[in-house]
């Protein structure tokens, strides 16, 4: 895996993947994607990222531990859900809210915090294993 | 009365949770007088019920509910129901458990910070002790069934906690979970029980079901005559039973006594045990005189009322099964926890005859022993802390050196005795005069109990005479008193109960009456009068049962010994049995767990498949739908395509060299796959067929690098037979259920659905998202915690040094400590 084409192409690449799967995420609500899918295309880059240049290369890039995005992810998606209750409406209910930016209309939900939580928790836990198990691999 | 009362029934048990948390904190800062600090918080439980006595003695009560759970009833289709809902309510019998529970509360809570001052771990006891003592005031002040159940087993597992205190004993831990598992698993028994009677009271006029106690009393007698009287009623006696210490259930309570000494006062004298006995006075509105007719195979038809028989039997034997035992006792405490055994019988006995009297007599006891039973625990922690032990034998003449504690014991022992004007004499005469009666079994009650009296008297009178009367002993160390903190509380509790003969009229109309008309469902009367009826039988045989004690006293050391012989002789005792089916349970489970866990992959491998099979063929043979024919589909060329990249994955899996090849071949497949989801408009599967298909092989990849197999699969001619076999049985299986599946009509209901919501209500175009994170968002909120948690676990079993040698398994260290520290930089 040590090719220098490949070492050389991978930061590029997966800074596209991740801003890809952001993407993705976003779009998700009414076009093909979503937090699970675009969890998966951004574990996919770090992964990537791990064997082209290292896990430590990766954990420095990544700064957090991943399993704790993980952990992020869980929290934020059960806060969304906990919002609702400031509506006097039952856990999770969707709250929407649209104002306007810089001349677009632009819409914040629950249902996005949400997906964002799913998009982490996917990303942190998929990349957490990858990592893991690629470091052990460099380790011997 | 204002709204506001009402709010504050529901902070009652809430307060000491708070407290709680405080505790440990407080205990950091003020030491030892945390426990001062920290009785502010029962004290003014305490007061604030004090004002609930003039209200509820003129019959108001008090209820404070909140919307909790309101999906959670059994309803006629269409309708709202109430649901379960956070409820708390006053009358007379919660009133006067919950002023035992904070009134008692507030001496232990100042004894501990005493008893147990220059203890590192002084906070964390206190935390414990207040959080039993909300969960216990949750208990007696719950409406809703559930919410009674939630702070039944909360009590079980404070006291858990409680129990094991001194954790570094072992007696200490197997007390704990003795406990815990038999009247946590009592609660549990009771669980069915709470579920049958709120199923039972569906009543299709209304359609609804009732989960609140309140509301019970409305149709007890429809309960009562319903088939299921009977099995709801033994699950709710399986509860209060193990609970409140019931024979054969009794076991537990002395080994609970390896607790510290507040401990075992608070939850043996007005908390713990008495929660069964609170449950059956509760519930006997509702279940005494059920009438139940059976068809025995033996006896034929039999027919009895269930409660009544029930409650005096398994009563009447505990009682005196704890007494007789409370003489072979030479430990103080254990002596204690005996008679309280006696005690709780008892008063089980007493709410089965359940007759106006009997429920008059209950009441008064449950007040008088909760008092002399705190006390006398009490009592025996001073004599424990101020002399190094606690057995009888070893102790003599502390009257002088331990004077308030002399005084204690010996208030105390009058009321347990039944002496005039302690307000255990009142019980005792309000008993008798209950089962004087011409029938032979209310003549049999009545021996019982006073057998049970004068051995309960014995014993009360050992424990205040023996320690402090005659020559001074040797005793490990120096006799001396304890603190202000400490024996205030048990002279306390013994003067009050003095005192309840001067003010027989205020005792009446403000707790007897009350409290026994709540149990009974009928406005009892009060005739409590401290001048004897010489002419009237109770007096007689109190009179009878004080000469039998005293003589029983004289004798006790005789007896002790005697008992002490027997025991030897019978050899099993039902700790034995316990412990027996304990190592039973985890011998059973490690059997179990050998046998389905043996640690071969392969053979896992088989059992899933072979499941898989049977699971995809059986339904289909069982129910007939076996498939006759199959129609050519007819597909374009780029379909025949993708099917043809899938069979070139599926020769290139089975003609791979090594694993590594193999693995990524089956990628091939997995990209197929992908493909026709795209072509037959799923692009949102397709799309995560892809990631995963991707990912998967990575992963796989690197587990396989990890594991150190042999790079080629080697194995013998007839494994690979039985797994080829297994793989083409499974795979047929599956297509033929899919074309089966496509056989049948395709109920569009659910896509309809979706489809005509998903942007008006959920304001999002992409279904499958849209259903994920918003429809069904619980589901994805628990699916996301199950992969984190998973990850975790992964992540732990990665890094686990333990199987290192076997498996290859396991960085060198200081890659794994750069690694770290190149995560954390």
């Amino acid at each position: 895996m040590n090719t220098i084409i490949f070492k050389t192409v991978l930061p590029v690449l997966a800074a596209m993947m991740l801003v890809f799967s952001v993407f993705v995420l976003l779009r998700g609500h009414n076009e093909p994607g979503g937090g699970f899918i675009g969890g998966l295309i951004a574990a996919s880059a770090l992964a990537m990222y791990g064997i082209a240049l290292g896990v430590e290369e990766a954990r420095k890039a990544l700064v957090v531990d991943p399993i704790s995005i993980a952990g992020v992810g869980v929290l934020l998606a059960g806060v969304a859900g906990l919002l609702s209750l400031g509506y006097q409406v039952p856990f999770l209910t969707g709250i929407w809210h649209s104002f306007s930016f810089a001349g677009a209309e632009v819409t914040i939900s629950t249902p996005m915090v949400f997906d964002i939580g799913v998009y982490l928790v996917v990303m942190g836990t998929i990349a957490a294993i990858a990592l893991a198990l690629e470091e052990d691999e460099a380790g011997q | 009365m204002e709204p506001s009362i009402d709010f504050v029934v529901a902070l009652i048990p809430i307060a000491p949770f708070l407290a709680a948390f405080l505790a440990p904190l407080l205990h950091r800062f003020v030491g030892p007088a945390a426990g001062w600090v920290l009785a502010i918080v029962p004290a003014s439980i305490f007061i604030s019920l004090l004002g609930f006595i003039e209200p509820i003695a003129h019959g108001e009560s008090f209820t404070y509910a909140l919307d909790w759970l309101p999906a959670m009833t059994y309803l006629s289709p269409g309708l709202q129901g109430v649901g379960i809902q956070f409820s708390f309510f006053i009358d007379g019998l919660s009133l006067t458990f919950g002023l035992l529970i904070s009134g008692i509360g507030t001496i232990i809570v100042v004894y501990s910070g005493s008893y147990l001052a220059g203890h590192r771990q002084q906070g964390r006891f206190l935390a414990f002790i207040l959080m039993f003592m909300g969960s216990m005031l949750g208990l007696v002040l719950a409406d809703d069934l559930i919410v009674l159940f939630i702070f039944w087993e909360l009590t079980s597992i404070t006291s858990f906690l409680l129990i094991g205190f001194d954790h570094a004993r072992q007696a200490s831990r197997r007390a704990a979970i003795q406990a815990l598992v038999i009247t946590g698993g009592g609660g549990l028994v009771m669980l069915a029980g709470i579920a049958l009677l709120h199923l039972l009271t569906f009543d299709p006029a209304s359609g609804q079901a009732l989960w609140k106690m309140t509301d019970f009393i409305g149709v007890a007698d429809l309960i009562r005559q319903s088939d299921y009287y009977l099995p709801i009623l033994l699950l709710f006696l399986a509860g209060a039973f193990t609970k409140s210490a019931q024979f054969p259930f009794h076991f537990w309570l002395p080994n609970a006594m390896e607790a510290p000494t507040p401990v075992s006062a608070f939850l043996h004298s007005a908390t713990m045990v008495k929660a069964g006995i609170y449950l059956l006075a509760r519930m006997s509105p509702i279940f005494a005189n059920g009438y139940v007719t059976l068809d025995l195979p033996l006896f034929g038809s039999v027919d009895f009322y269930a409660w009544n028989i029930i409650l005096t039997t398994f009563g009447g034997v505990t009682l005196l099964w704890g007494a007789v035992f409370a003489l072979k006792q030479t430990d103080i405490k254990q002596m204690l926890a005996q008679t309280t055994i006696a005690s709780l019988g008892l008063l089980v006995l007493l709410l089965g005859v359940g007759t106006e009297l009997a429920v008059t007599a209950a009441v008064i006891y449950l007040v008088a022993h909760a008092f002399y039973k705190a006390a006398l625990f009490l009592v025996a922690g001073l004599i424990d802390h101020g002399t190094g032990t606690r057995e009888i034998t070893e102790l003599g003449g502390l009257r002088a050196k331990l004077p308030f504690t002399f005084a204690a014991a010996v208030l105390a022992a009058i009321s347990m005795a039944g002496l005039p004007t302690a307000l255990g004499f009142f019980a005792k005469e309000e008993m008798y005069a209950a089962l004087i009666g011409p029938d032979w079994h209310q003549m049999a009650v009545l021996l019982v109990l006073f057998v049970g009296n004068a051995l309960m008297m014995a014993v009360g009178l050992s424990v205040a005479i023996t320690p402090f009367f005659g020559a001074l002993k040797q005793t490990p160390h120096a006799p001396h008193e304890g603190a202000f903190a400490m024996w205030a509380g048990p002279v306390l509790l013994g003067v009050l109960a003095m005192m309840a003969g001067f003010y027989t009229y205020e005792l009446g109309h403000y707790y007897v009456i009350p409290t026994a008309s709540t149990i009974y469902n009928f406005q009892v009367d009060s005739h409590l009068s401290l001048i004897p009826h010489f002419n009237q039988w109770p007096v007689w045989i109190s009179i009878a049962t004080w000469i039998a004690g005293v003589a029983l006293f004289m004798f006790l050391p005789k007896i002790r010994v005697g008992l002490q012989n027997m025991q030897r002789r019978m050899g099993w005792t039902f700790d034995d049995g316990f412990d027996a089916s304990m190592f039973g349970l985890i011998k059973g489970a490690s059997m179990i767990t050998r046998l389905l866990h043996h640690g071969r992959l392969e053979i896992y491998l088989v059992v899933v498949f072979v499941g898989f099979a049977l699971a995809v063929f059986v339904p289909q043979i069982v129910g007939g739908g076996l498939l006759t024919s199959i129609e050519m589909p007819v597909l374009t060329f780029y379909e025949w395509g993708v099917i043809v990249i899938a069979l070139a994955g599926l020769v290139a899996v089975l003609a791979a060299g090594t694993r590594l090849v193999a693995i990524a071949s089956l990628g091939i497949q997995g990209f197929a796959i992908a493909m026709i989801f795209m072509l037959f408009g799923a692009p949102d599967l397709s799309f995560t067929q892809f990631m995963v298909e991707i990912l998967s092989v990575v992963i796989l990849a690197l587990v396989m690098t990890r594991l150190h197999l042999d790079r080629r699969d080697r194995r013998v001619p007839w494994e690979i037979l039985r797994d080829g076999f297994l793989a083409l049985v499974c795979g047929v299986g599956v297509t033929m259920l899919l074309l089966l599946v496509l056989q049948t009509p395709l109920d569009m209901r659910l896509t309809e659905f979706f489809a005509a919501t998903s942007t008006p209500i959920a304001h999002g175009h992409n279904i499958v998202n849209v259903i994920l994170v918003d429809y069904r968002g619980l589901d994805t909120l628990g699916e996301i915690s199950v992969v984190m948690t998973a990850g975790v676990a992964i992540l732990a079993l990665i890094r686990m040094r333990g199987g290192g040698p076997k498996l290859g398994i396991g960085a060198k260290k200081s890659s794994r400590r750069r690694a770290r520290k190149g995560a954390s930089a």
